[in-house]
């Protein structure tokens, strides 16, 4: 085994040390059992026009768990992520075959409006993306289009402590968002999602823009989001996946007999058996660095 | 073994560049710079002479008096021209700036690459390209024929002008929000419009306020589709269903009589026109500034 896989078996232990309470959110009105499956892929493939990104993808998400997925560039996975709540659907010719439900309803099913998925299923995006409005105005924003009722202040004031960015902010919450730090910005954007109290939390390579100080803020942060919501996160650091993940997703691109190449789910498994003792022989390659 | 080598000394002064470089940097620098000074001269003697010459007639009695009848008089002054085209291309900006701006809405976060977007989109172009006294005749023949010449016919003539200027210059202006914005809010579970209205339109609102005022600018300044569909009078009208008339229109008659006091009065009309959209532009900006969202 090398020296990777065994500092990589170190950060498992760690989190998996860690206790694991869940507190459970009163805003919802199905019992919180952590674990149990609030998505699930059946069968998906995305398509762009008449290629085919990822084919055959089945996985369940965990309520109140963070599942990572991971894989080398163009496998597919932020493609998945984004098909989670139809973010896909802004690009032209974009298509989603097979089935992927939110609490047993088809969220690809005709009567299905997507605001309403993207309503329960928020996204944090690569690169920072705050609003060009006061920090303020950027995390009240979700709470004014969403007609949130409540004390206007209280409920910015919550997401921001929740998204531990309170003591950072609190005395210039009239500045523009643009004028913070990336990290800064990065959980501003956090915020501005857990504002509108979402049920789960996607992920698209949140720290891949952030230095390291800042990457072991978010880390943390999700560890303490995962208390309340479920997590999804797409990751190109291995190390991160293992940090902070409880389930992960491998994935990787095969090139068909047409020579196309497609996305594919390898192994999803527990992230502490995936990373120590892969199901597949494709996944101790990846991350013991045998496959480039 | 590697033994280590101290590097040679690198000279790193501007004496080391090749001589070949070195003279082509400097032509290059002066062309630029001659570039510049060419271009400024055109825009440096019109600005000084309708200043100097518009000078010479400008009073508050220019501003404020009425048209005189006869060319060949002295005196007189300027009130219902300006009144005119103040009235004219209010009107025609009330027109086509909303539309202008609905249309760019239309084509950049709905229509994008659809048949019907695109035939907008060329049609615009080609409206662009159409030459303002076309587009008198136009007005001509479909509204002054069946009501009369009027302030009105002439506010339409200038909106159809510049309509395609402002959906082409707010459409480029939309296209350059960036795309991760529209997504945040989407994400958020904000609808379409609402995105529109509260992200992508305060991020675009000075670049539309800008391509805004140079077709008003544009506008303020035609003078042919003027000529022919608002006729003339000499006393301020304030009905913009009579014939009326503006500070261009005043700058051709003036200009093209033999006597010495009406080429003054076009100067001065001249003088007046530049001020007042200058002054526009100036409003403008200062409002957008205000409604726009800063960086910090």
């Amino acid at each position: 085994m090398s020296d990777f896989v065994r500092d990589l078996e170190g950060s498992v232990m760690a989190t998996h040390d860690r206790p694991n309470v869940h507190i459970a959110a009163g805003r919802d009105a199905s019992p919180v059992v952590p674990g149990t499956p609030v998505m699930e892929l059946q069968d998906v493939s995305v398509f762009y026009g008449t290629y085919e990104a990822v084919r055959g993808t089945t996985l369940p998400v965990r309520q109140h768990q963070i599942t990572a997925m991971i894989g080398p560039s163009g496998c597919g996975k932020s493609t998945i992520l984004r098909a989670l709540n139809r973010m896909n659907d802004l690009i032209p010719g974009a298509r989603v075959a097979g089935r992927i439900t939110y609490h047993g309803q088809d969220i690809y099913a005709r009567d299905v409006d997507p605001i309403q998925v993207r309503r329960h299923i928020g996204m944090v995006f690569q690169k920072p993306n705050p609003f060009p409005k006061s920090i303020y105005d950027n995390v009240a924003y979700g709470i004014r289009i969403n007609k949130i009722k409540g004390n206007l202040d209280d409920m910015v004031e919550e997401a921001l402590t929740g998204a531990a960015l309170w003591d950072e902010v609190k005395d210039k919450l009239k500045t523009s968002g643009m004028a913070l730090s990336g990290g800064q910005q990065q959980r501003l954007c956090i915020a501005r999602t857990i504002a509108v109290q979402p049920d789960i939390i996607l992920m698209d390579e949140p720290c891949s823009a952030l230095d390291p100080i800042a990457t072991g803020k978010i880390e943390d942060l999700m560890h303490e989001l995962s208390r309340q919501y479920t997590i999804v996160i797409v990751t190109h650091n291995m190390q991160q996946a293992a940090r902070v993940s409880h389930f992960t997703a491998f994935f990787t691109a095969e090139v068909d007999s047409a020579g196309v190449r497609h996305g594919r789910l390898v192994e999803f498994n527990d992230t502490g058996k995936l990373f120590t003792n892969p199901d597949d022989r494709r996944t101790e390659d990846y991350i013991t660095g045998r496959f480039g | 073994m590697t033994v280590a080598v101290t590097p040679a000394p690198v000279d790193l002064t501007r004496a080391a560049l090749s001589v070949r470089r070195r003279i082509v940097n400097r032509i290059a620098t002066l062309a630029i710079a001659l570039a510049l000074l060419v271009a400024l001269v055109p825009l440096a003697l019109v600005t000084y002479t309708v200043v100097s010459k518009g000078l010479d007639v400008m009073s508050w009695r220019f501003l404020t008096d009425n048209i005189v009848n006869s060319p060949r008089r002295a005196g007189g002054g300027m009130w219902p021209a300006i009144l005119g085209t103040l009235l004219i291309t209010g009107t025609a900006a009330l027109m086509a700036i909303p539309l202008g701006v609905f249309g760019a809405i239309y084509l950049n976060e709905y229509g994008k690459q659809k048949p019907l977007a695109r035939v907008i989109r060329t049609m615009a172009d080609v409206m662009t390209g159409v030459p303002s006294i076309v587009m008198g005749l136009f007005i001509y023949v479909t509204v002054v024929l069946a009501f009369n010449q009027s302030g009105l016919a002439g506010a339409l003539a200038l909106a159809c002008l510049m309509l395609p200027v402002v959906i082409r210059s707010s459409e480029e202006m939309f296209r350059l929000v960036p795309d991760e914005l529209r997504q945040a809010s989407l994400a958020l579970g904000a609808r379409r419009w609402r995105t529109t209205v509260t992200v992508v339109l305060p991020a675009a609102i000075s670049g539309i306020t800008s391509g805004a005022m140079l077709a008003i600018a544009r506008a303020a300044g035609e003078t042919a589709p003027v000529v022919l569909v608002t006729a003339i009078v000499f006393r301020p009208e304030w009905n913009l269903l009579e014939p009326n008339t503006t500070l261009p229109q005043q700058i051709f008659n003036n200009a093209s009589q033999p006597f010495a006091v009406a080429n003054q009065r076009a100067w001065g009309a001249a003088l007046t026109l530049i001020a007042i959209v200058l002054l526009a532009t100036l409003i403008a900006r200062f409002i957008a500034s205000r409604y726009s969202i800063k960086e910090r």
